[in-house]
């Protein structure tokens, strides 16, 4: 019962961040002002157009980091899978870093050309990582994470030689775009992230089952009916598009895939029917809840949200390292 | 229906990369029967097993499972006819013990629905049987060894699969857990009519307790037959490339077997 109790806090805790939020800013908002103020105002065009779809869509960045992160380290029973370490965001990255570089500005059914770009990205690291398992069948779990952290290295460096020969205005939009940023107006970044995030999330939900038996361990997950091999590849694929959709519209957010899960596991026990929701729920208000102080902290400037999710969660994982006491039952 | 044969294996090899680790391996076991494989470290005894649970694939030959192609059988249809439970390894799991034996259930759930009263009453069973029940609340990673493999074993019977493989399940156990898991081997083999095929390195127990015995040597077959026709002279030796003393307990009247400590 503890472990309801905490769910319940949980989740009144992120409804409380995700209502608060948007009210939040370098101008504080409050419900009586916003009711009172004229149709057509700007202080609605702030709350409506800029700060609403912007909590949405850190809400959609951070719920589909951290569920992927659970996931992966599931299927690889690693507590370091993530998003990141399987060369995903970097790939990303570097789409994005070879469009700024070389892109001729365009723009497709609404998408950015350099988000268009960095989803090509995370899909070619995919297809390496996934490609070498395919060739190499003995393949262990450890070895695939290791190929995606020197996937990683290898395109982090092509980044850095990009920025090297790129021109000061060139770099320093590669090297923003690296620090994360969930800077919106109007509801089309929204709206393009939100299939991949419903699918991703739908998908891993449909497999909780899966995930606790694999998490477990293959043999074990076998013997009791799991096709390992085809669920592995299912969870893969879903949580990279997942991946490429997300850090294609919002740059490569780091932390939140890592430490939600492992917080939502120190928090709530093993079973995954719980953890899914639950690290939706969590990484949804935590990147929310980052992004406000991003915004507020030295207002009317803002700090790259990535800077603040590590500055914010690391501390936070360490306390509940040396307090955890994860509920039995 | 379950015909005859629980199992029948047929020339199967198995190869990881370049090396061979089983080759035209072959036996036949009857529903009901308990197998216990034998043979030195290395020898490919928990490939086969793995083979058998399609947790690792063959390179050539045939399976049949109840008469009926390994191949033709989807992993949750090989789950309710086979459950197996590896070696306990030291890396335990944070889920309670009702958690873990729940898992048992997995091929007979779909994804929308939850645990059925048949699905409670066959774990509560499996929990029974084992000797489990109470420790339900339990964390795994809070029971001891012996309480683990028997908690693993439940976990498999909640699957109700009428084959049960087990991979050294005495192995890293104190004298007497080694003779209680023996023995709720034993009353599962002959009360519930579940067909064992069980991997030792306990060649005492493995006469004591087989219907049938598979020694492997270097991934082949090195002897198939009964525990009476394994202790005809050489063969032990053969296997394990050692000389074997044999006697007679002095009490019981049973035949003891040890390597020679001696030279050679």
């Amino acid at each position: 019962m503890i472990r309801g109790r905490r769910l319940g806090i949980l989740f009144l805790l992120s409804a409380i961040v995700i209502v608060v939020a948007p009210l939040l800013g370098s101008q504080t908002l409050w419900f009586d002002t916003l009711i009172n103020a004229p149709p057509g105002s700007h202080l609605h065009d702030i709350f409506w157009r800029i700060r609403v779809p912007r909590v949405l869509l850190s809400l959609l960045g951070g719920a589909a980091l951290a569920v992927s992160g659970l996931a992966f380290q599931a299927i690889f029973r690693n507590p370091l899978a993530t998003p990141y370490t399987l060369g995903v965001s970097m790939g990303a990255s570097l789409g994005a870093a070879v469009y700024v570089i070389f892109g001729i500005p365009f723009v497709l059914w609404r998408i950015s050309g350099e988000s268009l770009f960095a989803f090509l990205g995370a899909g070619l690291s995919v297809v390496i990582v996934y490609g070498l398992t395919r060739i190499r069948r003995d393949f262990s779990t450890i070895t695939m994470l290791l190929a995606g952290v020197a996937v990683s290295f290898c395109f982090s460096s092509i980044i850095l030689f990009l920025q090297y020969i790129g021109d000061y205005s060139h770099t320093y939009r590669i090297v923003r775009w690296l620090m994360g940023g969930l800077e919106v107006v109007g509801y089309d970044g929204v709206l393009n992230v939100l299939p991949f995030v419903a699918i991703g999330s739908l998908i891993l939900a449909g497999l909780s089952r899966e995930l606790n038996l694999l998490t477990a361990g293959e043999d074990i997950a076998a013997s009791r009916g799991v096709n390992v091999r085809r669920i592995r590849k299912v969870v893969f694929f879903a949580t990279s598009l997942m991946i490429g959709g997300v850090v294609s519209a919002c740059g490569p957010i780091g932390f939140i895939g890592m430490m939600v899960p492992h917080i939502c596991r120190l928090l709530l026990g093993t079973e995954h029917r719980v953890l899914v929701p639950a690290s939706l729920i969590f990484g949804g208000a935590f990147l929310v809840l980052c992004d406000t102080v991003a915004r507020v902290a030295i207002a009317p400037a803002e700090i790259p949200v990535g800077i603040i999710t590590a500055m914010i969660g690391g501390p936070f994982f360490l306390w509940l390292l040396l307090i955890s006491n994860a509920p039995r039952k | 229906m379950n015909g005859e044969h629980a199992l029948v294996v047929d020339e199967i090899d198995c190869r990881i990369g370049p090396q061979t680790i089983l080759d035209r391996v072959s036996f036949t076991l009857q529903n009901g029967r308990h197998l216990i494989i034998i043979g030195p470290n290395g020898a490919g005894k928990t490939t086969l097993l793995k083979c058998l649970m399609r947790i690792l694939p063959t390179t050539a030959g045939r399976i049949t499972v109840q008469d009926r192609p390994l191949t033709t059988y989807t992993q949750k249809g090989l789950a309710k006819q086979i459950s197996y439970v590896p070696q306990t390894t030291g890396r335990a799991l944070e889920c309670t013990t009702y958690e873990f034996v729940a898992m048992g259930r997995y091929p007979y759930l779909n994804a929308l629905w939850g645990l059925r009263r048949k699905d409670k009453q066959l774990i509560d069973q499996a929990l029974e049987l084992t000797g489990t029940s109470k420790l339900v609340d339990q964390s795994l990673d809070t029971l001891s060894g012996g309480e683990r493999q028997r908690v693993c074993i439940a976990a498999a019977l909640a699957q109700e699969a009428k084959i049960l493989l087990l991979d050294e399940p005495t192995t890293f156990l104190d004298p007497l857990y080694q003779t209680h898991i023996q023995q709720l081997i034993e009353r599962l083999n002959r009360t519930l009519g579940l067909t064992v095929v069980s991997v030792t390195h306990d060649i005492n127990g493995a006469v004591l307790w087989s219907d049938q015995i598979l020694a492997l040597k270097q991934g082949r077959v090195a002897f198939s037959g009964t525990s009476t026709e394994l202790m005809d002279n050489g063969v032990l030796s053969d296997i394990y490339g050692k000389q074997f003393l044999f006697t007679t307990h002095p009490q019981t009247g049973e035949r003891l077997i040890a390597p020679d400590g001696r030279a050679g």
